[in-house]
């Protein structure tokens, strides 16, 4: 599948060789290419956790590769700090720039690279000057002594670009650059990164929307899970190729999906709406079924699910839970009416580090394990045993402080923790996201034994594989709503990916 | 049970490992704590005192060193909870000065005694309220609430009371804090001693306990396991508020007066007995015997101290001294032992 890579019209400015970065537990690239050229934009393509931010990082200076070249003209190079990469010519417009509210529009461009003075003191006339010339280089029409707070959105971005500009830029880094922008200021984008190429500085644009990456990119690579799959020119690539190379993968992976008899609906939702993460969900959940959510990250399905468990309350629509309409507003309420919810951030929200195992277990069903209000122990290491041994979980002793398992047996207690109290429905979020290979296994059997159950599963995750190999049933969502599904034979990697990211027309 | 509800099979299909228990017993691991270190600490400063002075083993003279924490202990208690939760009260003294003011204003009027006890404790229920309802319900910084409340309860006591003071509590108010139950012991050292009761079965032996812990050492995930965290924080600063209300009643017998300055500073003896105790700070961990034993070892400080003439300044030096050296100590350890 590895296409030529094609005649460059000059050498690149800017290459990678054989990178590769490992980070505790996980191989984040392995072995990557990249050539940047001058004076041309360079999409990079991947799934959700192909490496592409990990590549940024390494481009400027915050990570340091474990093994590989970074050649700059032709010179091998490193970028030991941020500072390094910004003398060689690398700069980054990232998806959210931190800036200063309180400085001015001049203050915020030259933060830490200001033009002094010879008694070393900022030179302020000349970093006004020189900020101008850079906002009327990209065509914005800005004050350079406005304090940021009192700009718009949109003002503030172009700050950002000038400030990622202000150092003398030969490569410019652009990370989803287009995620918080309407259509006029993504049309002003695209103006933009013309000028950046009449200029020669080489582009390096990352994106999920291929409308984007067809519309200005003159190259593309595909990295995927972390390797480098191909490149080429924008103008003989396809979309469904470029879907395929994303996706690649075949689904050989064994999943332990039991059939199930799928019941009557458990849950249904109609018209949820939140003010800024979703519009318009609409689905019905079924008792014995997993329903899979597919997205790319950002899409806003976290989002939805702690809508329903009662994290954030929806501004419109209703549930229903079997036959009544519930409204939940809160994870109390949530719980008592079935709905449990293990999530994606299993440190921050899913376990209480600095309690034992046995308490993290027993914390939702304190009311059964106690009485009149009274812990009973022994009540309690019953409870946390039977369901720990149920997970096969791994550790010392039931006594022994949540926050020293690993990542998989730390999912396994919260897992026993909803398990205990007798669910119907159950919500996993990214449930085998950096966790073992092993304890991946236990949770994905465990999961299509609840399905035969009788619960009802739904399965958020960004691994299609697992989507593909463990759901009866595909729900795919897109910038805050839903965008597809899938059953049967249409549940394909290509299918899903085009949903996700917004390519119209029947699949390939 | 609704006909929608599916249960899991009683048999386990995967043959779990046995998982013990415990691997320490909860004896062995009391002999190690923060507690025990506080004990041996309250006993040797008890040998130290009866060395140094010859008055102070007179079971009158330690009646009266009781005096000393019985009253911030009181509040310590309900405060330990709110620190293991993660929060914090700085307007526990406010609250008094403010009960003391209104149990000043009703007896001017002619209340009888009972009148004044309810219309105490209702004050720092009250305040509690405000407290917790700023805090849990609005999401603010508990820190930054009760700094405010703080300067707010004391100041509505100096607008009703300017110079002035309230003396002249009818003789059954006395009761309080001046009476004995039985022999030396007084009233206030069987409140206290009932409030470390209650308060340690609460913490140590309830769902409500458990549920503070959980918050403390992580509101968000406590939360995401169905806690009603802001509803348990109103109840914590709800529990201080009413203490304060109780050490009021029993200050403000003590002294026979009220003046708008009553209990200043007291929040700050209060944290220092709650830390000493061995309650993070941070949340999350520490007990109410280790509270009981903060008290007793602050007690005996400043008492022996008193009967040595130390100055209340010297004093003030010890008592922090004591708080730093103590707190540092496992620390020290631990980095002696890590080297």
């Amino acid at each position: 599948m590895q296409a030529t890579p094609p005649a460059a019209d000059g050498a690149p400015v800017l290459s990678l060789r054989d990178i590769v970065k490992t980070f505790p537990g996980v191989r984040a690239l392995n072995g990557v290419r990249l050539d940047l050229f001058p004076g041309q934009v360079t999409a990079l393509i991947g799934e959700n956790g192909a490496g592409k931010s990990t590549i940024v990082k390494i481009l400027t200076g915050i990570h340091q590769p474990d093994e590989g070249r970074i050649i700059v003209d032709g010179t091998e190079t490193r970028f030991p700090t941020a500072q390094a990469a910004g003398a060689a010519g690398v700069t980054a417009i990232h998806q959210e720039t931190v800036l200063f509210d309180e400085m001015t529009v001049a203050e915020n461009i030259f933060i830490g690279h200001a033009p002094r003075t010879r008694w070393g003191l900022i030179d302020r006339r000349a970093m006004r000057r020189r900020a101008k010339e850079i906002l009327a280089g990209i065509g914005a029409d800005l004050n350079p002594a406005a304090r940021l707070r009192d700009l718009g959105i949109a003002s503030k971005h172009l700050v950002a670009i000038a400030r990622a500009l202000s150092i003398d830029a030969r490569v410019v880094i652009m990370d989803e650059p287009t995620a918080a922008l309407s259509h006029k200021e993504i049309a002003e984008l695209y103006e933009l990164v013309e000028k950046l190429k009449a200029q020669g500085k080489a582009i390096l644009f990352i994106s999920h929307k291929f409308d984007e990456i067809f519309r200005i990119a003159d190259r593309w690579t595909v990295f995927r899970d972390g390797a480098f799959v191909a490149e080429g020119l924008m103008a003989e690539a396809t979309e469904a190729g470029l879907v395929r190379m994303m996706v690649g993968r075949s689904v050989d992976q064994i999943y332990p999906k039991r059939p199930a008899r799928i019941g009557p609906p458990a849950l249904t939702v109609a018209g949820y709406c939140h003010p800024t993460e979703f519009e318009d969900i609409t689905f019905t959940l079924h008792q014995g079924e997993i329903l899979g959510f597919y997205g790319l990250v950002g899409a806003g399905r976290s989002e939805v699910m702690q809508a329903l468990f009662g994290i954030t309350r929806p501004s419109k629509g209703a549930c229903r839970l079997g036959d009544q309409v519930r409204v939940i507003r809160s994870t109390a309420q949530a719980v008592a009416a079935g709905i449990v919810y293990v999530p994606e951030d299993r440190g921050r929200q899913g376990t209480v580090k600095g309690l034992p195992i046995f308490q993290n277990v027993t914390l939702p069903s304190l009311a059964r394990t106690s009485r009149a209000g009274f812990l009973r122990l022994a009540e309690e290491f019953a409870l946390a045993r039977e369901y720990t041994q149920r997970l096969d979980l791994r550790a010392a002793s039931l006594d022994q402080d949540v926050g020293l398992l690993s990542g998989g047996n730390q999912q396994k207690v919260v897992i026993a923790k909803w398990l205990a109290t007798k669910p119907r429905i159950i919500i996993l979020d990214e449930p085998t996201k950096g966790i073992d290979i092993g304890s991946k296994a236990a949770v994905h059997d465990f999961m299509s034994e609840l399905a035969a159950q009788g619960l009802a599963v739904i399965m958020v995750s960004s691994e299609i594989p697992e989507v593909l190999g463990m759901s009866d049933r595909v729900i795919v969502m897109r910038e805050g709503r839903i965008a597809a599904e899938f059953t049967g034979d249409d549940m394909t990697p290509e299918n899903l990916v085009r949903a996700a990211v917004g390519i119209e027309g029947a699949a390939a | 049970m609704s006909p929608h509800d599916s249960r899991l099979p009683d048999h386990p299909t995967t043959a779990g490992r046995h998982i013990p228990d415990r691997l320490t017993s909860p004896a062995a691991r009391a002999l190690k704590s923060w507690e025990a270190l506080l004990l041996v600490v309250a006993i040797a400063i008890f040998i130290m005192n009866a060395m140094a002075s010859p008055w102070f083993l007179d079971p009158w003279s330690l009646s009266d060193a009781t005096f000393n924490f019985t009253e911030k202990a009181m509040i310590a208690f309900a405060m330990a909870m709110l620190i293991v939760a993660g929060e914090i009260d700085l307007s526990v003294g406010a609250i008094i000065a403010l009960a003391s003011t209104v149990m000043g204003v009703a007896m001017s009027a002619g209340a009888p005694v009972p009148v004044l006890v309810l219309l105490g404790l209702g004050t720092g229920l009250a305040c509690g309220a405000f407290n917790g309802l700023l805090v849990a319900r609005f999401g603010l910084p508990s820190i930054v609430v009760t700094i405010g409340t703080m300067s707010l309860f004391r100041g509505i006591s100096y607008i009703v009371l300017g110079d002035g003071a309230f003396t002249g509590y009818p003789a059954g108010f006395a009761w309080f804090g001046q009476g004995y139950v039985f022999w030396v012991v007084t009233v206030e050292l069987v409140i206290f001693a009932l409030a470390a009761l209650a308060f340690g079965i609460l913490l140590h032996r309830t769902n409500f306990g458990r549920m503070v812990y959980a918050i403390g050492n992580n509101a968000t995930a406590a939360r995401f396991s169905g806690i009603r965290v802001d509803r348990i924080r109103f109840i914590l600063f709800l529990l201080t508020g009413l203490m304060s209300g109780v050490a009021a009643i029993c200050l403000t017998s003590r002294l026979g007066s009220t003046r708008p300055s009553i209990a200043s500073g007291f929040e700050l003896e209060v944290v220092t007995i709650v830390v000493l105790g061995g309650v993070s700070i941070l949340g999350g961990s520490g007990t109410i015997p280790g509270v009981v034993l903060a008290a007793l070892v602050m007690g005996l400080v400043t008492f022996g101290l008193g009967l040595m003439n130390v100055p209340g300044i010297v004093m003030s030096i010890v008592v922090g001294a004591l708080l730093i050296g103590v707190i540092a100590l496992p620390r020290l350890l631990a980095m002696a032992r890590g080297r």
